[in-house]
């Protein structure tokens, strides 16, 4: 279906049947009876949009800007519903049998808003504006890994990596790499908010609104429902969830998880609950004493209360991590690692082991790390007690926490939303030398380890590495990671949709093009 | 000196003239001090933008791309340049012209201002001067126990109170006040409606018992018995005789409550999704992007500069006394 022509097909197929299954989806009522039908204003109550939001795909972060793009824009791939990565703005892609080179052919009847074919120079420019020493990219890191872009023709694109990457293709799904048009000197023209996809922006107020209008010559056949939608920037959790009671808005993100069970009794209203691979992480250095000795770092895995957490911070709306950042959601999840449980007298032991019983030290949090950052380790402040640790909070404040905090501080706490692929998770933030390899570990198997997963094509063996790596991370690494985080959207019964991507918010930010009126 | 200057035959023409020109100087006074401040601050636009995806490569790129690789003076310098060429520049996070930027927005903030205040003053000058008339009886003491209680509220309380009673739960009026891309007059009245009303519970009792002092201190007068006395009506001697040497002290609380109205009015925006100056102001200032901020400041201190002159030129002209403090 996908036009790949070797082993990493029937490794796409394996990944749909294995990971995703488990992706725990509650799906609400009816929903998936109806089929789609044109028409209608879908109208989404938006966290997380700023004044400062901008076009430049260089700066997305998060929030209704990344939103509208997905809507706006293409993908060489998207990531489906059931995680899988699946061509779009690609016909087809396929790698060399090193995986190094990968050849991605554009399709031929996509089109920018204003009519121009997309070639190949626009994909080059696309991914060259998150390269090279003047890009201001949050991506630059993904594509480190790129040695070279050329084109193929006016319709291929050749992508040549430092060494084998078997998951590439799920590389290009990630939203700073949506296609948008090359100027002439090969610069990207991100200005023009052209995009190859089902909407045109006719209306952009940063952190106020985005508004979008149908293309009526979209080259994809089911989707792009709505004639229109708009984004409103609601960052207040009451205002959105009162613009959603109210009939303001058709869908909102992120609900307040302490009122959520108010909200879900209102006739009408559904959640659309997902188990992605969002996770809260307390990273500690492992270089510095006293975090250096592994048995201090398991010691204080030990000590946290993961149930109390998933409980009292999230209300239940997550699942229980063990140390790993790779998660139920994941191709290669490793089920069966020894789940790290709440247990003091371990914790003690391994203090013990480490000579250093009645440990002291302090982690710095701020809610600007995650919502309820500070109440979890306020948990842990008090779980820890009763073995034997004297953790002592250090309030951070909400401004500049990512840059004067976050990496500066030997323990502290961090968020990420996940990766769709381990591939791309461990390289980011547990491989040796990575840029934001928050604990300072280093592990020289795991390393080892890291690249000879990558350029595997041969499923098994990739599980099997990937396996050993979930256990040393967990084992060794220097992150206690204690949950999970569901993404959670409230829609009301005035739209529908299918089964819902679990990598992110709205359907995976697709909402736009995936959801129809009901 | 040959002849009467100007200013001593409108000596109230003076003072404006002088006032103005203290005022512009007020404002490039602080220009600088905001700059530095923003600038004393941790972190910078580069930081903030990027967040947890910085690395030191990409902060120094993005500074790089916008100048701030250039010392503060230079920055400052060229900032002043443009602005006294009436060019607020662009803002550092998103490339928008500021004046672009602002323009919509001082539009919505200065509508709901008025709205609140149309409302807000009227009522608050007429409960106070009710309040002075019936000193001590039953309806000063239920006027002043609900203004003080309704300003005793947070504001944003008070919104979210207003919003449940009269959005969600009878659906009288929008829980958002965003009033899209180009709306009709009648629809924006209908939209601000709540933050409106939240204003004016906030502000009213402030400027009632300002009215309510200042109009019992002079009833206290011996001019005043005299009025009663030759026979002239309460009401009468409240508004004619008592007002206007009372005038002085509300004029000044109005001004500052409507100054407040334009200002200060961040939390009722957020709550109702209204998109004003002051939510512009805080996004920018949490991202460090200087130009905005230092346009929204400038704004904000000739709003200041302006009501309080426009204060003391209706005292005066209700009180000419005033021009000559002894």
């Amino acid at each position: 279906m996908n036009g790949m022509k070797n082993g990493i097909s029937r490794r796409g197929l394996l990944a749909g049947a294995a990971g995703m299954t488990a992706a725990g989806l509650i799906l609400p009522r009816g929903a998936f009876a109806q089929t789609a039908k044109r028409g209608g204003t879908l109208r989404i109550g938006h966290a997380s949009g700023a004044t400062s939001d901008s076009l430049d795909p260089a700066t997305f972060a998060a929030g209704p800007i990344v939103t509208a793009m997905l809507a706006v824009c293409n993908n060489l791939v998207e990531i489906d519903a059931k995680g899988q990565a699946v061509p779009e703005l690609a016909e087809s892609y396929e790698p060399d049998a090193e995986a190094k080179v990968w050849t991605f052919r554009l399709r031929d009847d996509a089109t920018f808003s204003d009519g121009r074919k997309v070639t190949a120079a626009d994909v080059i420019a696309s991914f060259n504006h998150h390269r090279g020493a003047d890009t201001k990219s949050g991506a630059k890191g993904s594509l480190d890994q790129v040695v070279d872009i050329r084109a193929d023709g006016e319709t291929a694109v050749v992508f040549e990596l430092s060494s084998g990457n078997a998951d590439f293709a799920y590389l290009t799904s990630d939203y700073h790499f949506v296609i948008m048009p090359a100027k002439a000197d090969g610069t990207l023209d991100w200005e023009s908010a052209l995009g190859t996809g089902g909407y045109v922006i006719e209306n952009f107020e940063p952190g106020v609104r985005i508004s979008l209008k149908r293309r009526d010559d979209y080259w994809k056949a089911e989707r792009a429902w709505f004639d229109e939608a708009v984004l409103l920037t609601i960052n207040d959790p009451t205002a959105r969830q009162n613009a959603l009671m109210t009939g303001e808005v058709d869908v909102i993100n992120s609900p307040d998880l302490a009122t959520l069970h108010l909200l879900q009794r209102r006739p009408g209203l559904s959640l659309v609950e997902v188990t992605g691979t969002a996770h809260y992480t307390m990273p500690m250095f492992c270089d510095v004493a006293p975090f250096k000795d592994a048995n201090v770092r398991k010691a204080l895995k030990y000590a946290v209360n993961r149930q109390e957490i998933l409980d009292k911070v999230l209300r239940g709306h997550g699942q229980i991590a063990n140390d790993s950042p790779i998660a139920p959601a994941n191709r290669y999840y490793a089920t069966d690692l020894p789940q790290h449980t709440y247990d003091p007298d371990r914790a003690k032991f391994y203090l013990k082991e480490a000579g250093m019983e009645g440990l002291k030290v302090e982690i710095s949090a701020a809610d600007a790390a995650s919502v309820g950052a500070l109440d979890m380790v306020q948990l842990f402040q008090q779980s820890a007690q009763a073995a034997g640790i004297e953790l002592t909070v250090k309030r951070e404040p909400d401004d500049g926490y990512w840059s004067n905090v976050w990496l500066k501080k030997p323990f502290c706490v961090s968020y990420w939303n996940g990766r769709p692929t381990e591939d791309d998770m461990f390289s980011l933030v547990y491989a040796k030398g990575a840029e934001w390899n928050e604990g300072h570990w280093e592990n020289d198997r795991f390393n080892e380890l890291l690249l000879k997963a990558r350029a595997e094509l041969d499923d098994s063996l990739r599980r099997e590495m990937y396996h050993e790596m979930q256990g040393l991370v967990s084992e060794d690494g220097g992150t206690i990671i204690p949950i999970f985080v569901n993404y959670i959207d409230v829609a009301n019964d005035k739209v529908a949709h299918g089964e819902v991507a679990s990598n992110r918010f709205l359907d995976g930010w697709k909402i736009v093009e995936r959801w129809w009126q009901a | 000196m040959s002849g009467a200057p100007a200013g001593q035959r409108h000596p109230l023409l003076r003072m404006i003239a002088a006032r103005l020109g203290i005022g512009v100087f007020t404002l490039f006074v602080i220009s600088t001090l905001i700059f530095l401040a923003i600038s004393l601050l941790p972190g910078d636009i580069a930081q903030q933008v990027l967040g947890q995806s910085a690395t030191p490569e990409t902060v120094a790129a993005f500074r790089r791309e916008l100048g701030l690789d250039q010392p503060l003076f230079w920055r400052y310098l060229d900032w002043i340049g443009g602005v006294l060429h009436g060019d607020f520049g662009q803002s550092l996070a998103n490339g928008r012209p500021v004046a672009a930027l602002l323009a919509a927005r001082l539009g919505n903030t200065m509508f709901l201002a008025a709205y609140a205040a149309l409302i807000a003053v009227p009522l608050a000058v007429t409960l106070g001067l009710l309040s002075a008339l019936w000193r001590g009886r039953m309806f000063d003491r239920i006027t002043n126990v609900l203004t003080l209680s309704a300003i005793s509220l947070p504001e944003f309380l008070i919104a979210y109170i207003l919003m449940f009673l009269l959005a969600v739960r009878m659906g009288w009026f929008p829980s958002i006040a965003d009033p899209g891309a180009s709306p009709g007059f009648g629809e924006m009245l209908n939209r601000t409606f709540l933050p409106a009303i939240t204003l004016v519970l906030v502000v009213t009792a402030h400027m009632m018992r300002m009215t309510r002092a200042a109009v019992v201190n002079v009833m206290g007068n011996p001019y005043v018995t005299m009025a009663r006395l030759k026979g002239a009506s309460r009401w009468r001697v409240v508004t004619r005789h008592a007002l206007p040497n009372a005038l002085a002290p509300i004029v000044n609380v109005v001004a500052l409550n409507i100054a407040w109205l334009i200002t200060g009015v961040v939390i009722v925006e957020v709550v109702f999704v209204y998109p004003g100056l002051g939510q512009l102001m805080v996004d920018s200032v949490t991202n460090r992007d200087i130009p905005v901020v230092q346009a929204c400041a400038l704004i904000f201190a000739a709003v200041y500069i302006l009501l309080n002159l426009l204060a003391d030129v209706v005292a005066i002209a209700a009180n000419p006394r005033l021009l000559h403090p002894r």
